[in-house]
């Protein structure tokens, strides 16, 4: 199978990071062209490509520049925020997006300005991208030399500095001003009122980095590529227990059967094992099981499994890995990250870790299992931002489609997975804080 | 010390709107390259050269994993131990980092070089285990590297 790049296009036989190599491959021709174009014009050809967010949430990137209000009816600045905060467990794309791309990045944020009338462009990167960070900057020093480029657009790269709420578009906002980075109430909405109340598009990395295809293309084209629904192509993390683990840019649409095992993607599983479960789009969407994967990789095909592309991470698990370990684990994290503000948030995914830790060692009964579904159901829908929700619909899943293993466990039942599960005492951050407690009871 | 931190904190002050507090991620973040941890004092130095308060400077500082508000080591290392790491057998990893510093996770090791922590999802999933050694990745990480990731740090 051959693969149509669009975001990566070049990399394969070239160092795109230089601006001169990208300038050489055609590289920032689409912003010129776009610069010929008025703003509304670009924003229909992007409704036209029907390309959709890439940032998880799916909305359609066309539609939502079109909501910014023109300057006669909001005077105050216009602003573009790239969100680059990446921390959805399984994905890894923004990451090498940047780190390969970085020019077509940038590109495609000063096609974006132009066309939201923003003058100011921020990237918020998530502080631990240190790699991708100093390639980015380094290419923006490049383009400090090339005003015709630049035009009087000034791009500020922002590092966040450890919390995977940042990346829900309200939190990212709060801060990237300066505060802690708890989601706000909806509406007002960004492109209304958002980075210091002024109207603000929030565009994830790869949503952006498609912008400059699509100005060369023109929308029509591109919405050629990939199925309804789910046009163009897709920067799609494969982890786990693949024999490739990696980014692989394809239509959507492709089974995710050969997503895991063709040999120029997944290329399988190690050792030949079964594979037991899949996570089809980061730890936030509901798993599929070994069973369920001649499926499209794609919005419909996947939502008619009640799941979702969300971030596209897919994660691997082989026949060996423990279903109520996996969900301590998943669990563990969100609690971690939970920001506080909800209360079935914060205490609830407590509350799963908790129960499912005791399952785990074999000293939980069916009453507990129930109260676990019930704390899931406690959470979802009852959250301000979808964290809460996904985690608890997560784990969930694991419960209803793995709901024998979860038995086995109870009343001091063992593992059906005996010790060979790879996921068996792995120490999460959340678990590994217990003992820093004490010493903040010490008055400094 | 004080006057040079003062002074960049400004320029990153001036590169964000006028009467906007959003210099404050990059002034922490400095304030604690300068000094290794964000103790009350830094925290002061932040707050004043940003016309903020401390506990702003606290609060917020709290909320981020990257800022540290207690002592850590010269060096910082951190595994990965997210789901897709931990398939690639990041629990032997930090175990063997632990060996090899003779502390836990959490912890620093006697003579104060090093840190050892684990980490939530890292962004490297494909190419784990992934390790943060003062925050640049190492990819693929297998148990048997952590001695010699130790001894370039010592
Ligand atoms: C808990 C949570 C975490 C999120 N993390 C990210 C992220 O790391 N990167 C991202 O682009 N979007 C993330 N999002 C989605 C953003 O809120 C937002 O929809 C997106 O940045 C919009 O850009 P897009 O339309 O180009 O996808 C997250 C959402 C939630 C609820
Ligand atoms: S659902 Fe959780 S992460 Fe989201 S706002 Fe509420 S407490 Fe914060």
């Amino acid at each position: 199978m051959s693969h149509k790049q669009v975001v990566m296009a070049g990399t394969d036989t070239r160092d795109l990071t230089k601006l001169a190599e990208y300038e050489a491959v055609g590289g920032y021709a689409s912003l010129a062209k776009a610069r010929t174009l008025g703003p509304e014009q670009i924003t229909n050809e992007l409704m036209a490509s029907e390309l959709r967010g890439r940032g998880g949430a799916f909305f359609p990137t066309g539609r939502k520049w079109s909501f910014v209000p023109s300057p006669e009816q909001n005077p105050n600045p216009h602003y573009l925020v790239i969100n680059a905060d990446e921390s959805e467990p399984g994905s890894f794309k923004d990451n090498e997006i940047i780190s390969r791309v970085p020019h077509r990045f940038i590109e495609g944020c000063l096609i974006t300005a132009h066309a939201v009338l923003a003058k100011h462009v921020y990237v918020y990167i998530r502080g631990e991208y240190l790699g991708p960070y100093e390639i980015l900057v380094a290419a923006l020093e490049e383009l400090k030399q090339r005003p015709d480029l630049r035009g009087d657009v000034t791009i500020v790269v922002h590092r966040g500095a450890g919390a995977y709420i940042c990346g829900e578009e309200t939190a990212l906002l709060d801060s990237l001003e300066g505060k802690r980075g708890q989601p706000r109430t909806k509406p007002p909405f960004p492109a209304i009122a958002g980075l210091y109340a002024s109207p603000t598009v929030v565009n994830n990395v790869e949503t952006i980095a498609t912008v400059p295809a699509i100005v060369e293309m023109g929308g029509a084209e591109y919405a050629k590529l990939g199925v309804p629904n789910s046009r163009g192509t897709r920067l799609i993390s494969v982890s786990g227990h693949v024999e490739r683990g990696g980014n692989y840019e394809v239509e959507p649409g492709i089974s995710l059967k050969d997503l895991i095992f063709a040999p120029e993607l997944g290329g399988g599983v190690p050792g030949g094992r079964a594979v037991k479960a899949v996570i089809p789009g980061g730890s936030s969407t509901v798993i599929l099981t070994g069973d369920e994967l001649d499926v499209g990789y794609d919005f419909d095909s996947l939502l008619a499994k009640n799941t979702a592309m969300g971030s596209a991470g897919v994660i691997v698990l082989d026949e060996r890995v423990c279903m109520v370990q996996l969900g301590i684990r998943v669990s563990e994290f969100y609690e971690h990250e939970s920001c506080g503000k909800c209360t079935p948030c914060r205490e609830g995914t407590r509350w799963m870790t908790q129960i499912l830790r005791k399952l785990e060692a074999g000293e939980a009964t069916e009453r507990e299992l129930d109260l676990l579904l019930s704390v899931c159901d406690r959470i979802n829908g009852k959250c301000l931002c979808p964290l809460g929700d996904t985690a608890a619909m997560a784990i969930a899943s694991y419960v209803a489609k793995f709901r024998d293993e979860f038995v086995a466990h109870l009343d001091g039942g063992a593992c059906p997975c005996g010790d060979h599960s790879p996921l068996d005492g792995v120490l999460a951050p959340v678990a590994q804080h217990i003992h820093d407690h004490a010493s903040e009871l010490v008055p400094a | 010390m004080g006057v040079a931190l003062f002074e960049k904190i400004q320029e990153i002050r001036a590169i964000y709107p006028e009467g906007t507090q959003s210099a404050l991620l990059p002034a922490l973040r400095l304030a604690q390259e300068e000094y290794g941890w964000l103790s009350p004092d830094a925290l002061r130095e932040v707050a004043d050269a940003l016309d903020v308060t401390p506990a702003v400077c606290k609060s917020v500082a709290s909320f981020y994993d990257q800022f540290h508000l207690e002592p850590v080591g010269e060096h910082l290392v951190e595994v990965c131990t997210n789901v897709s790491c931990a398939l690639y057998g990041a629990q032997q990893v930090l175990e063997a980092f632990q060996d090899e510093l003779g502390c836990r996770a959490g912890e620093t090791s006697d003579d104060g070089k090093v840190t050892l922590s684990t980490i939530e999802c890292l962004g490297g999933c494909g190419w784990g285990t992934i390790v943060a050694v003062d925050h640049h990745y190492r990819t693929g990480v297998k148990p048997e590297d952590a001695a010699a990731i130790v001894k370039e740090l010592s």
